[in-house]
């Protein structure tokens, strides 16, 4: 097969060329010949990306299928324009043994859309209590370990699993809350929310615990992961950290780039969400953290809910937004057309770098490597609408939102796994 | 005023509060010659749908709506469905297919009586949501303050107490804002919550400054919970370091009142004193209440927004 006529993302340019893929891999990126042929797919205005890696999805699946299943799930990422996916373990039963691990690899190989890497609990049933079957879900294929959705409260048990899970080559991912200075809120705790009369979360709320984790980190001498940072104070931890040389990486998702607390002012369900959607000074301090490398990727945390989840008290709504379907438009409007980063740095922060951090193949386009790519028409504004989406998840707070890059084609180990009808 | 529902002060202009004041003023005359029986909402149908213990707001709603003729029915959480799980949706849209007219809602969370307002046809009356709103509590507030000053512009409005859980402040601070009066506020520093300056409040950092010069002195409920929440180390410290006595109030302005939206805890928000002393309007704030109800439920009943 040959895309012809395209913009391709290279590590450190853009080119205008050919890609040619066979037996599942590139094997040329050649100037651009003559058009046409019978396995050729006419790429002129389109731009190619190295497949775009997304390495915190909810899948839902094996307990809330009315939420997300790994089908609805994978066609929702390969909608989105993702290759491969990493899926967080807080499912019925957790995702904390080899068989859900193994449940979840063989429903990704029947669905046969986008490469699904399962992502284990750190300790059984996620109740921070003892150590999950970690080697045994490394054998089945989990590729990092997360409590998910909560601290492993116990810092102790939280060193422990760190020094555990790299006698394995897992790196742990952290999502970061301290659950005595949460206690119980629901949006960012600032002037919104005592608009609202929401209860408030501090930043400190994340902060202590992004910390906490960066000591052990750095105690140990063992490469953490940060989920989700969603505070300016984070970033300026995570940079402080990476400048004494502490093995650190980190991801912020689509939503802190791109909205304020303000979102929540007539108590849109759509928009609750944690760690909370903060205010500008955080919103800015992420962009820079991405710019000069303190983040190193973006990631979805694509949380699908039914609506009965979301039409209800905001008190009593589900945490989470259906961001798989949106984030590659979201992350080029506002990093490239809006803060002009490179395509390069873009395509970086979406493939190359989550790649890295959990040591997953991919990332990049070069003669050899697995023929994953995105394949998007970066001019063509379009309207999020949620009714529109494939994943089971309607929940966005960006309904309405005019965004630009629009994926045409997913292909996954040379197959076109998703082409716009 | 032409609205369907009244969720908050946040969102009706100066003239629909004055409107309601008006009215409220009218309804608080006739009340207090005896009237009982007004006729306005004859044939009208009111739910008063409870998820919060309550004595005084649901008493004084209902019987504002017997007084204006309707019919009552009261529902609370723990005799209705909720306790079998039925969300506020259903529980709406049931009410709805009952062809209720009102439905006057306490909630322990913030924005339900919006969800409820956006599932049903029938008029919703916020009678205090979380820490969200409590806008007929200000708006008898203000009808007690309008009375006996004559006007509320230019009025110095103390309020002092947990304001960070306290719906009532909000809607006070909203409301009094748009009426021109100016709006001080105190509270100890776990007790006060952001924005407020931004939203108009004078933050105050002692119960002197807030109190200094001001018409009305306000203070807010405290409960037991925060305390053992860790906000203050027990009431008679509150009391002692927050509290509103004889000696605060000599800073006041003269001719102040006394205002609290009760249930009152005596010598811990206010000394004893000041709640029964000549100063003290609390027991005039609930004949407000029931006046300015019925002037609420006779606006929205007359409006065409359904």
């Amino acid at each position: 097969m040959i895309f012809q006529n395209a913009d391709v993302v290279l590590k450190d340019r853009l080119v205008r060329a050919d890609v040619t893929v066979e037996g599942g891999r590139i094997a040329a990126i050649s100037p651009c010949g003559e058009r046409g042929g019978a396995d050729a797919v006419d790429c002129t205005g389109l731009t190619i990306f190295p497949g775009l890696i997304d390495i915190h999805v909810h899948l839902r699946d094996p307990g809330f299928e009315k939420k997300e299943d790994i089908l609805s799930g994978s066609r929702a990422a390969v909608k989105g324009g993702f290759t491969q996916i990493c899926c967080m373990p807080n499912t019925t039963p957790v995702t904390d043994n080899k068989v859900v691990v193994t449940y979840i690899k063989a429903k990704a190989k029947e669905a046969d859309l986008c490469k699904i890497h399962p992502i284990g609990a750190i300790t059984e049933g996620q109740k921070g209590e003892t150590l999950a079957a970690i080697g045994a879900m490394k054998q089945a294929g989990a590729v990092a370990l997360s409590e998910d959705g909560k601290s492993v409260r116990n810092a102790k048990l939280m060193a422990n699993a760190m020094l555990y899970a790299s006698d394995f080559g897992l790196k742990c991912l952290c999502h970061c809350e301290d659950p005595d200075l949460s206690d119980g809120g629901v949006v960012h705790e600032g002037y919104y929310s005592t608009l609202t009369g929401l209860k408030g979360i501090i930043r400190a709320a994340e902060d202590v615990i992004i910390a906490r984790e960066l000591c052990l980190a750095e105690s140990l001498s063992i490469p953490v992961h940060i989920c989700h940072v969603s505070t300016y104070s984070g970033v300026g931890l995570i940079r402080a950290a990476k400048e004494r040389g502490v093995k650190v990486t980190a991801e912020t998702c689509p939503h802190y780039i791109t909205l304020t607390d303000e979102v929540i002012k007539d108590f849109d369900t759509n928009a609750k969400v944690n760690p909370p959607v903060r205010e500008e000074r955080d919103r800015l301090a992420l962009i820079e953290g991405l710019r000069d490398g303190t983040i190193d990727c973006i990631a979805s945390d694509h949380a699908p809910h039914h609506r009965d989840d979301k039409n209800v008290e905001f008190d009593l709504a589900a945490f989470g937004i259906s961001g798989l379907e949106t984030s590659f438009a979201l992350c080029y409007t506002e990093l490239v057309k809006k803060n002009a980063f490179s395509l390069p740095k873009f395509a970086a922060l979406m493939s190359a770098n989550p790649a890295a951090v959990l040591g997953l193949e991919g990332g990049e386009i070069a003669v050899g490597a697995a023929a994953d790519l995105t394949i998007a028409d970066l001019n063509e504004k379009w309207t999020v609408d949620p009714a529109a989406f494939v994943s089971k998840g309607k929940n966005t707070p960006f309904a309405g939102m005019e965004v630009y890059g629009k994926v045409k084609y997913t292909v996954v180990d040379g197959q076109i796994k998703y082409e716009e009808k | 005023m032409n609205r369907k529902d009244l969720l908050g002060l946040l969102q009706p202009s100066e003239e629909e509060i004055e409107e309601i004041l008006t009215l409220g003023l009218e309804m608080k005359r006739r009340l207090r010659a005896g009237e009982k029986s007004f006729g306005e909402l004859k044939g009208k149908s009111v739910v008063t749908l409870f998820y919060e213990n309550s004595t005084r707001t649901r008493c004084s709603f209902e019987l504002a709506a017997k007084y204006l003729g309707a019919h009552v029915v009261n529902i609370s959480a723990s005799s209705s469905s909720v306790q079998k799980g039925e969300s506020l949706v259903d529980t709406g849209k049931t009410l709805d297919a009952m062809k209720n007219d009102f439905i006057v809602i306490r909630h322990p969370m913030g924005g339900a009586p919006k969800l409820l307002a956006e599932t049903v046809k029938a008029h919703v009356v916020n009678a205090g949501d979380g820490m969200n709103e409590h806008p007929t509590q200000a708006l008898l507030d203000f009808l007690t303050m309008k009375e006996h000053f004559g006007k509320i512009k230019g009025l110095k409005v103390a309020i002092l107490g947990d304001i960070r859980h306290s719906r009532v402040a909000k809607s006070n601070l909203y409301g009094l804002k748009k009426l021109g009066a100016e709006v001080r506020m105190f509270a100890p520093a776990t007790l006060m919550p952001a924005g407020l300056a931004a939203m108009g409040a004078r933050i105050c950092s002692s119960r002197e400054e807030a109190v200094g010069g001001a018409d009305v002195v306000m203070g807010l409920r405290i409960q037991l919970e925060r305390q053992k929440g860790g906000n203050f180390p027990s009431l008679g410290e509150y009391a002692r370091f927050y509290g509103v006595n004889e000696d605060v109030m000599k800073f006041a302005a003269e001719g102040a009142i006394v205002m609290h939206p009760g249930p009152v805890n005596r010598g811990v928000e206010l000394t004893e004193g000041l709640i029964d002393g000549q100063q003290s309007y609390i027991e005039d704030q609930v004949l407000s209440g029931v006046a300015v109800r019925m002037a609420i439920l006779t606006l929205l009943g007359r409006g065409t927004q359904r």
